[in-house]
């Protein structure tokens, strides 16, 4: 249990890397020009159909990855706060 | 009846009776389950809106996933996305895919901060945190309402849902109106009495089974049919064909097959917009808030999208149609697309297959159905009852007019459908998507910044709603010549078309900023916020402000923090 007032700064970097794992599938997918066509065509499914369903998956991967980036900081921050509060 | 493209020679007038009877089965076991659900994970009995209303927010990531799963793919879109594949092609049903995926990253960065703050403060409802974040009860009502508005059409679509499925098992051709609309109405009577007595605790449970007989409905489907049609380049090629092929009325190409460049924004808009509004939807928030931790929500954020997934592929099944030659008749002989996959399970599957199929539907009516009248209950009972009527209101007294209030929403809904023209909740929805996406800067910009004055955010909620309103109003159908055509218009100053809602957005934010500007310039009050950064990434096990020695702090609402 750590009063969250007292968790120290985030850094950024790891922030900076869930953002743009994140912001992946989002620009891939609103970016509809770069897919909206037919071939080529991957076991009988049109381009436009099996590319938007692999995203599925990527973007499932994505945005694991910036879960365990994101707790890893999270954790680390109340790790901090909890030993800074155990010295004090 | 066997399997067959001529199994519906029974039809129309009979009525599947082995179908029927494994819905009926399936029915009665859910039923059970909802009642029994109300001693499960059971703390400190009912009687407050932490318990009934969220099921004492204690779900881990599995009861979670579930739980949403349940939620957020609606019988609804089990029915409506498949049937625009059919009769509109991608734009207005494929776009269901790109949604789905991107709303995960969406509610992965600012969900994780909306379920800490609400856990710290006791918030039930999103309207409760704009209640202490911004300390304006007029716009922590302007949430609420918007939330019970866009909710209640959204719930009686489920019901249109459970009636596509009785109408193809031949159920409710009667010209008596008490017995074609009885079933509807028995499955509602129960469902409303379950969620009465067991609260948020029933949809969970039944969320198990409702999402396991969907996915083994779908991926029987999606392994067999294209087997039985020849593959997935004949499925592809009907639906191509049919699509190109010019529509007798308008003289313009049948459908989108693949979207072309005038196709673009419209999907990419409708896509995104409908993501940015999913979480703002109240039964999405409810379910979210239910969650036990800080991280089930960002945990889920990455395997919900086995549900999209699932509905890409049941999306697909429209074309599946196409190919099968499926026709989707009403019970009063007119054409009906809604009823295509309902239609697609009868003729290809043998009669106790095809009712597990329907159970699924209309099971998967149910859980939403059930949640979406809780949020809007505790809507009402935390941002209406207790703000305006009556501020003294103890837990136990918020639990009893929550539930009473959820059983008022459940048959208004009921009375809408059975009452009133269903074209009317398809409008009354269209809007739905619309004005929720108009409360989206007060929330999540919210969870940022107190930078935006809470009436500036007001104005640009007003001006939004109104533009939203006024522009899908003048969407006209090509087809039939009536409003309400469509959630897709002119972008102004683009020279493009897009989702009203997104439009109705951008321009909300330029409101907000610049009536922010003004109002910071004439010093007017920006109320005292009851919240501070640190609320923003509290988890379980950390202290609740109102176990804090300064319970309730400045600006608090009085009783807004429980226990």
């Amino acid at each position: 249990m750590v009063d969250p007032k007292a968790l120290p700064p985030a850094r950024k970097g790891p922030f900076v890397a869930a953002g743009v794992l994140l912001a992946l599938p989002i620009v891939a997918l609103m970016w509809v020009s770069s897919y909206a066509r037919e071939g080529p065509v991957l076991a009988g499914f049109p381009f436009f159909y099996w590319y938007q369903l692999g995203w599925v998956f990527l973007a499932a991967g994505t945005t694991y990855l910036a879960y365990r980036l994101v707790l890893g900081e999270e954790s680390r921050r109340r790790r901090e706060a909890a030993d800074r509060r155990a010295s004090s | 009846m066997s399997a067959g493209l001529h199994a519906q020679d029974s039809a129309p007038g009979g009525v599947n009776v082995v179908a029927l009877t494994v819905v009926i089965v399936l029915f009665l076991a859910v039923t059970v389950l909802g009642f029994r659900a109300a001693r499960w994970r059971r703390g400190a009995g009912l009687a407050s809106l932490d318990e009934w209303g969220l099921g004492g927010r204690s779900f881990g990531t599995w009861i979670t996933w579930f739980l949403l799963g349940g939620d957020l793919y609606t019988a609804y879109t089990f029915i409506a996305v498949p049937a625009a594949m059919f009769s509109a092609g991608a734009v207005a049903g494929f776009f269901a895919v790109p949604y789905t995926i991107v709303v995960y990253p969406i509610i992965f960065i600012f969900m994780a901060r909306l379920w800490s703050v609400s856990h710290r403060h006791g918030y039930v409802t999103p309207a409760d945190f704009v209640r202490g974040r911004y300390d304006s009860r007029y716009l922590s009502l302007a949430v609420a309402v918007t939330g019970i508005l866009a909710t209640m059409p959204y719930i009686a679509l489920q019901l249109v849902g459970i009636q596509a499925v009785l109408e193809v098992m031949g159920v409710g051709g009667s010209d008596n109106w008490l017995a074609r609309d009885l079933p509807l109405f028995v499955a509602f009577a129960v469902l409303a009495a379950y969620t009465y007595s067991s609260g948020l605790r029933a949809p969970a449970m039944i969320a198990f089974v409702k999402d396991t007989l969907i996915y083994l409905v779908i991926i029987v489907a999606i392994i067999y049919l294209p087997i039985k049609l020849g593959g997935a380049d004949v499925i592809f090629g009907a639906a191509k064909e049919k699509f190109s092929a010019p529509n007798p009325a308008t003289g313009k190409p049948t459908g989108v097959f693949i979207p072309g460049p005038a196709g673009f924004w419209p999907y990419a808009t409708l896509a995104l917009g409908s993501a940015m509004a999913l979480f703002m939807y109240p039964h999405s928030i409810t379910a979210v808030l239910s969650s036990g931790r800080r991280n089930v929500i960002r945990r889920n954020a990455s395997i919900l999208p086995a549900y999209s997934f699932l509905l890409g592929l049941l999306a697909l099944l429209g074309f599946v149609a196409i190919a099968a030659g499926t026709k989707p008749i009403g019970l009063d002989g007119q054409p009906n697309p809604q009823l295509v996959v309902p239609q697609l399970f009868e003729d290809f599957f043998p009669s106790w297959f095809a009712g597990v199929a329907f159970a699924a539907i209309a099971i998967g009516a149910l859980v939403p159905a059930a949640i979406m009248s809780i949020a809007a209950a505790n809507l009402f009972t935390r941002n209406v009852y207790r703000e305006w009527i009556r501020p003294e209101a103890t837990p136990a007294q918020e639990a009893a007019v929550s539930k009473v209030a959820s059983l008022v929403v459940k048959f208004g809904a009921l009375l809408f459908v059975l009452l009133l023209d269903k074209t009317l909740a398809l409008n009354f929805q269209l809007l739905g998507g619309i004005w929720i996406l108009q409360t989206f800067p007060t929330i999540v910009f919210g969870l940022y910044t107190r930078w935006f004055h809470r009436w500036a955010l007001l104005c640009g909620w007003a001006v939004a709603m109104v533009y939203g309103t006024v522009s899908a109003y003048r969407v006209i159908n090509p087809l039939t010549g009536k409003h309400f055509g469509g959630a897709v218009a002119d972008v102004p100053f683009l020279g493009q078309t897009g989702y009203i809602a997104l439009t109705a957005f951008a321009i909300n934010v330029v409101v907000a900023v610049l009536v922010t500007l003004l109002l910071r310039a004439a010093h007017v009050p920006s109320g005292r916020d009851a919240t501070e950064r640190g609320d923003y990434l509290a988890d379980a096990g950390d202290p609740r402000v109102a176990d804090l020695p300064d319970a309730g702090g400045p600006g608090e609402p009085a009783g807004l923090t429980p226990r």
